[in-house]
């Protein structure tokens, strides 16, 4: 690879997923993608959106346009993938612009970062970091507009306004509407960004309001809507890859002749692998192109294939399980330590110690990894369901040998997402075909075998808390022992150990007032390809130390909520930096600390709307569970019905969620229903297992995803209300953590029993 | 060669009857508003109708259509039904990614045809078979029960 650039990782910062290697190896090391990191310069710590790569861009003249006509284009540089980031952004812009929503057009930006900002869409980041600088983009059109009705009018500025797509004559009365002003407004210099006067939140128009569609909406009903596995290009192949079944294998020989006779199979290609680490490389294995899916598949399930399986063969789940439990109850390489947790441990007369297990997970968004490229004239050109387009364009411009100015990404709307399409190999491997065939268009459609056999899977944990108790049974002492294999490892070959970034969700930052906390974090190897899934490792953690502070409630024979409380101690705002959260998702410690009062009113919350202590029938209990991630703040209680034979039902949840100020409410209260029902789907029956390095699950039978007859019946979303008082939170992931240690927490209520190993399943069920 | 009706017009395809209907929509009529998920007829999201029946077009060969009219979700607003499941969807603010609502739109449909006021009960039934990954259930419940008030007016 011709872009290779060396690397000081403990000075890299930028990109999070990487912020981890550091403490993690402490070497140079080489890395193939250009720009995906970058080495820091001496300069002052940046946070939130100004620390990302790309930065975070406020120019009018590149996020609107204004036609004769009225009608306001704004750019969307963000991925849609069901969070409504194409209507909430261009919302913010419209109005600060005073626009017409019903005047409004969103134009998805294309892979641009150093037009766009940062265009990364996860994390729970996109309205967090974009809502200052779009609303300085719409106050800023909006400046232009008055400006040049002033100068038709022959008025000061100050006795125009604009008003819902008129500038108005304050005087006179006189109206000119947006898309006469357009000409000469856009012919007018910028005004500087200190000049801008931006609404207050009484003046908001849509930003906080339910008034406004989601933009997308009727295409999607009509279906209309274009996704990446929807392109349609003259003359294009379709291909469909058998990839190396064991991760880190590749293909030892292979025989086509079949393949090739089916009818409409037009070529069969070999794809080479990579090294590691995984990176967003291709795996490999052999490609049937054909004029049509169907024919690709056919093609490919004639293949015959030899393989060589390479290291990962051994991998098997419940091995790996003993490997992880043996890890967890080894000392280890501490994270955190504030005061003496071990000698107190060592000490104690009371002590509880539990292990909370969590599978690997699969995205499986209904929507397949798929993506179609072409290559003209040495100028590529993909359209692909990506998150990270900029990341994307790095990647297949490095696959290819490109300049990166040479490659254009075309991003569509994204059939969910969940971290998967964070990930760009299957952009590069459609890239690498078309370049096999003289650049004619080649779509790459994953089946949904391939989804669940290679994808970047949520880690495998094992969770392990001990304690030291006094008489009244809280906590002196606080062990937690969290042991996965790192996402690090799909950056760094043999990455081992928690990067801050894992860590910072929900270990490290534990928000509890006990004087002395120590976690560890042993070492162990990945594998397979593990990335981000939807709130990462707040799951495992959450799901642990939810469930565990669950557990000491019981033993000291407390209410769950008052004991929480009591965990949690006063309110008070706690320095990140304070507990070792290095990471802090992102931000200033200063601006985001740990607010544990906004800790406790959810939950006082979420208890008071789910009318926590009801007397409840047989076979009903209530759960809670807190959690903070993405800056948010997140309370859930869950209640259960376990059936006599075992048979779980939810017919209720209350989440009560303080993301801070609210853009687009209607997409909030989406978002935290949609994650309530994916944590219950992983607590309930999400989980990956290896047999011999191959993922056992191959389709929706086996990889079982909630249904509508089994999901959360009724589920209340009560979102706490702000002003621009407090900065915003994320909302895409913070809810989904929150399910399984409520809904375990909820079945410990109504039927004593404890469930530690997830998914819970059948454990229920009376043999 | 094939012939098949879809969304009232006759087309001659050239293509194995064996091919799913699912496969020729998309790839050879370029109708890509019914959508790939599983290829198993495990999670709805490529769900057409037959002579109005909900069928997985990604399990149903080509040849299982003949003399039978096919409609997909390009062409569902044509029926009254279709069309106030699709204004409840919006009402309701229903989808989030929308991939699979296609799916979902032409079951609801279909369930309404058949049982203008459906219980929760018969909504499981007709529904449990589209996957939703986003989780717009109880959405889809809720618009499912407007748009059959709104049917019936």
């Amino acid at each position: 690879m011709s872009l290779e650039i060396e690397l000081d990782l403990p000075n890299l910062s930028r990109r999070q997923w990487l912020k981890g290697a550091g403490a993690i190896t402490g070497l140079a090391l080489t890395i193939g993608v250009s720009g995906l990191v970058r080495a820091a310069v001496e300069e002052p710590k940046k946070f939130g959106g100004d620390a990302m790569p790309g930065g975070l861009k406020d120019d009018a003249l590149v996020f609107v346009s204004i036609g004769t006509d009225g009608i306001v284009s704004i750019v969307a540089h963000r991925s849609e993938m069901g969070q409504g980031v194409r209507t909430s952004l261009p919302m913010v812009v419209a109005d600060e612009l005073e626009a017409d929503w019903s005047k409004v057009r969103v134009v998805q930006a294309e892979g641009n970062e150093a037009r766009y900002g940062n265009q990364n869409t996860d994390g729970s980041r996109s309205i967090r970091h974009s809502f200052e600088p779009m609303r300085r983009v719409g106050a800023t059109a909006r400046h232009m507009l008055e400006t040049a009705a002033a100068a038709q009018w022959g008025v000061p500025v100050n006795e125009v306004e604009a008003r819902h797509h008129e500038v108005i004559n304050k005087r006179t009365g006189k109206k000119l509407g947006y898309g006469e002003l357009a000409t000469a407004a856009g012919k007018l210099a910028v005004p500087a960004r200190e000049s801008l006067h931006l609404k207050t939140p009484a003046q908001f128009r849509y930003i906080g309001k339910q008034n406004t569609r989601n933009i997308d909406g009727r295409k999607i009903v009509t279906g209309a809507t274009h996704y990446g596995i929807d392109t349609q290009l003259d003359g294009m192949l379709h291909a469909v890859i058998a990839r190396p079944p064991v991760f880190g294998g590749k293909v030892k020989s292979f025989d086509a002749s079949t393949a090739l006779k089916v009818p409409g199979v037009v070529k069969v290609l070999e794809l080479k692998g990579s090294n590691l680490p995984p990176l967003f490389h291709p795996l490999g294995g052999i490609a049937v192109l054909a004029t049509n899916t169907w024919s690709a598949t056919k093609g490919r399930e004639a293949l015959k294939i030899t393989w060589d399986h390479g290291p990962n063969a051994s991998y098997n789940s419940p091995a790996f399980r003993k490997t992880l439990e043996a890890a967890a109850r080894k000392p280890a390489k501490a994270v955190r330590n504030n005061g003496n947790a071990s000698a107190v441990l060592a000490k104690a007369k009371q002590k509880f110690e539990a292990e909370y297990y969590q599978p690997h997970i699969a995205h499986s968004s209904m929507e397949p990894p798929a993506a179609t490229v072409r290559i003209i004239n040495g100028k590529c050109e993909a359209w692909a369901c990506v998150q990270a387009p900029q990341a994307t364009l790095e990647t297949v411009a490095a696959h290819l040998g490109f300049k990166p100015e040479d490659v254009k990404i075309n991003v569509t709307l994204l059939g969910g997402g969940f971290g998967r399409k964070s990930k760009p190999d299957f952009v590069a491997e459609a890239a690498l075909l078309s370049q096999a065939i003289k650049g004619k268009p080649v779509k790459v459609t994953w089946t949904r075998e391939d989804d669940i056999h290679h994808d970047y899977f949520h880690t495998v944990s094992l969770e392990r808390i001990e304690c030291a108790l006094d008489e009244k049974g809280l906590p002196t002492a606080w062990l937690h022992r969290t042991t996965a294999p790192t996402i690090a490892s799909t950056f760094v070959a043999g990455a081992k150990g928690g990067a801050p970034f894992e860590l910072g969700m929900s270990a490290v930052n534990m928000p509890f007032n006990i004087p002395n906390v120590r976690v560890e974090t042993p070492e162990v190897a990945a594998h397979t390809r593990i990335g981000w899934f939807r709130s990462v490792s707040n799951i495992p953690h959450a799901f642990a130390v939810q469930s565990f502070a669950a557990e000491l409630a019981h033993r000291a024979k407390r209410d769950h909520k008052d004991y929480l409380l009591d965990l949690l101690g006063p309110a008070r705002k706690i320095n990140p930096d304070d507990i070792s959260d290095s990471w802090n998702y992102g931000e200033s410690p200063e601006r985001y600390p740990l607010d544990i009062g906004r800790m406790r009113n959810v939950i006082e919350l979420a208890c008071k709307k789910a009318g926590w202590g009801r007397n409840l029938p047989k076979g009903h209990g209530l759960g809670l569970s807190l959690c903070y991630s993405f800056v948010t703040y997140v309370a859930t209680v869950v209640e259960v019905v376990v059936a006599d034979n075992g048979e779980i039902s939810i017919p209720r949840v209350d989440l009560a969620v303080d993301c801070g100020p609210q853009v687009n409410p209607d997409r909030i209260r989406s978002q935290v229903e949609g994650a309530c029902i994916m944590g219950a789907s992983l607590a309930l029956s999400g989980e990956i297992t290896f047999k011999n390095g191959v993922a056992e699950q191959s389709n929706f039978h086996q990889y079982e995803v909630l249904r509508i007859n089994e999901a959360p019946r009724d589920i209340q979303v009560h979102i706490v209300e702000h002003g621009l008082d407090v900065p915003l939170g994320g909302i895409g992931e913070p809810a989904t953590p929150t399910i399984a240690p409520a809904l375990c927490n909820a079945i410990f209520a109504a039927t004593g029993k404890r469930i530690r190993t997830l998914p819970i399943r059948d454990q229920l069920s009376k043999a | 060669m094939v012939s098949l009706n879809i969304n009232g017009k006759d087309r001659q395809l050239d293509v194995p009857g064996e091919m799913p209907i699912l496969w020729a929509l998309r790839d050879i009529e370029h109708l890509t508003g019914t959508k790939f998920g599983c290829g198993m007829a495990l999670c709805g999201a490529c769900t057409i109708h037959l002579d109005g029946e909900p069928v997985r077009s990604c399990v149903t060969p080509v040849s299982a259509a003949a003399g039978k009219k096919i409609t997909t979700v390009e062409q569902i607003s044509a029926d009254p039904v279709g069309k106030a499941v699709q204004k409840a969807w919006l009402d309701l603010g229903v989808a989030q990614c929308g991939y699979c609502q296609a799916g979902q739109v032409m079951s609801a449909t279909a369930l309404l045809k058949a049982t203008p006021n459906p219980s929760d009960e018969e909504i499981d039934e007709a529904m449990s078979g589209n996957i939703c990954r986003c989780g717009t259930y109880p959405r889809i419940r809720a618009a499912i029960k407007q748009a059959a008030t709104g049917a019936e007016k």
